[in-house]
């Protein structure tokens, strides 16, 4: 069945079977590898390009799996054209391609094309946290009880377990706004209100949430989250805006779920 | 001894989270999550799911309870991607232990992977690469396939790929290769019939003598599943194993010509690209049932039943 049978001295010091086939997988500038053959003496130019083009197509579907509203943004060719060069630039390194594109709402800044879109990175740094936050561990997050229970002169060092779905994105752009409206199939319209918005993205039970942070609620939480105590990161976050409202805060962190658990502090 | 009474009986020691479903006889299809409220909304249950590992090696939300969901209802049989058992390099002993512990989380009817390998050095290729068919690959391959089945605790299904080029250093056939595989490992065999298909068509040989030199008792489970057509450097058919269409009538002649030999082994009719809706795909799972259910071998009353 097998054509062209014929030994080979064992492989000590000789590249192997994936040495030989790796390299061209990414890069169309190598030929088809000489210990590739097609039965009978048939040519393995177009056999081989079978894998190659299985291994960018599939790695180009995986990014626009994570990354469907920056497709949408885009254009299905404009992205895949974009995710191609990246592919090649940063292959995966884990075989779990949910845990694929870290990397690539940075490269997105540097694309040359993408340069008339400079929000277009954060968006995608948003879909990134959206679906770390799918596949995070399952957690009750914190209840409004279990912090109405710290007693009061125990707040201001109290530390915060952050939730394993919690991610911040902060961004000089309406990311959240432009992800919304992208991340579906309905209407587009203009952004009128052009502001910066931060994101918070959390999962408190099964359904991923983003959220649009007040004033000074992404240095707070982002303190709170690199265990910063209470008091040092509510001061954070009025040093940070002047708008800066606690209670709001406190209210919404327990609302989308940012935090698994708190434990009081020393009483100061 | 057959690769599912083993399995079942493994099972076990262990203790239970699900039910212990048999898929023995069973037809059924790839698990897409998008198809879970119609199949809730069935009134019946019948046949079996299977389910990428590598989907569910999340540490949590919703991937996870639709296959629990999906899992309290019915039999799955787990299938490894991306396992890379048929590399040059050592496995990769944290997806082994990710691969374990989904094992033991799901207690899956079926345990399957793949000859063939996808991540070299670090990179991950995102596909089922060739390797060739040597003495050397032989004892490496059997030494992963010890490593993963001593990791889990009980011996897997291995498939036969679909191949688009053959080595100049291969000396075996390739039914030979997994031959030897299930002798030294003690590993069971997934049999996929559009595989063979393919890879028949492409190196230019039959089909049926592949079958004919395959181990088929040694296969616990079958798939089926749809191909493209290209063409290769002279002009003739070079087929896809794309997983994006129904099974062609070939491949339903051929899986016949199976169950006929070997009995109504359980089946998985796959499918990875242009998903249909739930009963376009259900459809060809009772298809497979259909086929299944005409080699149901009479089971005779014993003398001392009969008045």
């Amino acid at each position: 069945m097998l054509s062209g049978e014929r030994a080979r001295a064992g492989g000590h010091g000789l590249p192997s079977y994936a040495d030989v086939l790796s390299p061209g997988l990414f890069d169309p500038a190598y030929g088809t590898p000489a210990d590739l053959t097609g039965p009978n003496g048939k040519g393995a130019v177009k056999r081989y390009n079978v894998y190659r083009n299985n291994v960018t197509v599939s790695l180009i579907d995986a990014l626009a799996a994570v990354f469907p509203a920056t497709q949408r943004i885009t254009g299905v060719d404009f992205f895949r054209a974009m995710a191609r060069f990246h592919i090649r630039a940063t292959p995966p390194r884990s075989p779990l391609l949910f845990e694929y594109g870290r990397d690539f709402p940075r490269f997105i800044e540097t694309y040359e094309y993408a340069q008339p879109m400079p929000w277009l990175a954060d968006v995608a740094r948003v879909e990134r946290a959206w679906l770390d936050a799918y596949h995070a561990a399952d957690l009750p997050p914190l209840a409004g009880p279990e912090l109405a229970a710290i007693p009061p002169e125990a707040l201001a060092s109290a530390v915060f377990e952050p939730h394993p779905a919690t991610r911040i994105v902060r961004s000089e752009f309406p990311a959240v706004s432009i992800f919304v409206m992208n991340r579906g199939n309905g209407p587009v319209q203009a952004i009128r209100n052009v502001v910066p918005e931060d994101a918070l993205i959390t999962r408190p039970d099964q359904d991923v949430a983003v959220r649009v942070l007040p004033p000074g609620g992404a240095e707070f939480l982002t303190q709170l989250v690199s265990v910063t105590p209470f008091g040092e990161a509510a001061a954070a976050a009025l040093e940070a805006s002047a708008e800066f409202d606690l209670p709001t805060n406190i209210a919404g962190m327990i609302e989308a779920g940012v935090f698994a658990a708190v434990h009081a502090g020393e009483p100061s | 001894m057959n690769a599912i009474t083993r399995i079942g009986d493994s099972l076990r020691t262990d203790g239970f989270r699900f039910p212990a479903f048999s898929v023995t006889g069973l037809a059924g299809t790839s698990f897409k999550h998008q198809h879970l409220p119609a199949i809730q909304a069935q009134a019946r249950r019948h046949g079996f799911f299977e389910v990428h590992a590598e989907n569910y090696m999340g540490a949590g939300g919703p991937a996870h309870r639709a296959l629990e969901r999906i899992r309290t209802d019915y039999p799955v049989s787990l299938h490894g991607v991306c396992m890379s058992i048929g590399g040059p390099q050592a496995l990769d002993l944290a997806h082994l232990a990710r691969f374990r512990s989904l094992v033991r989380r799901y207690e899956p009817a079926l345990v399957s992977e793949h000859l063939a390998w996808s991540t070299h050095g670090t990179t991950y290729f995102n596909d089922l690469l060739p390797l060739p068919y040597t003495q050397a690959t032989l004892s490496r391959v059997a030494d992963h396939i010890d490593e993963v089945q001593t990791a889990i605790g009980r011996p897997i299904l291995l498939e036969n790929p679909s191949t688009y080029v053959a080595f100049r250093a291969s000396t075996m056939l390739e039914t030979d290769f997994v031959r030897a595989l299930v002798r030294r490992t003690g590993c069971g065999l997934l049999l996929d019939v559009n595989n063979v298909f393919v890879s028949a068509t492409n190196h230019g040989y039959s089909p049926l003598d592949y079958l004919d030199a395959f181990p088929l008792e040694h296969v616990g489970e079958i798939h089926l599943a749809g191909h493209t057509e290209q063409a290769d450097d002279e002009g003739d058919p070079l087929l896809i194993d794309s997983h994006d269409r129904p099974v062609a009538q070939r491949v339903w002649n051929l899986f016949e010509i199976v169950v006929r030999r070997q009995g109504p082994l359980p089946t998985i009719v796959e499918r990875d690209g242009s998903i249909p809706e739930w009963p376009a795909l259900q459809a060809e799972a009772m298809a497979a049932q259909a086929i299944l259910d005409r080699h149901v071998p009479i089971i005779r009353e014993p003398a001392h039943a009969v008045r």
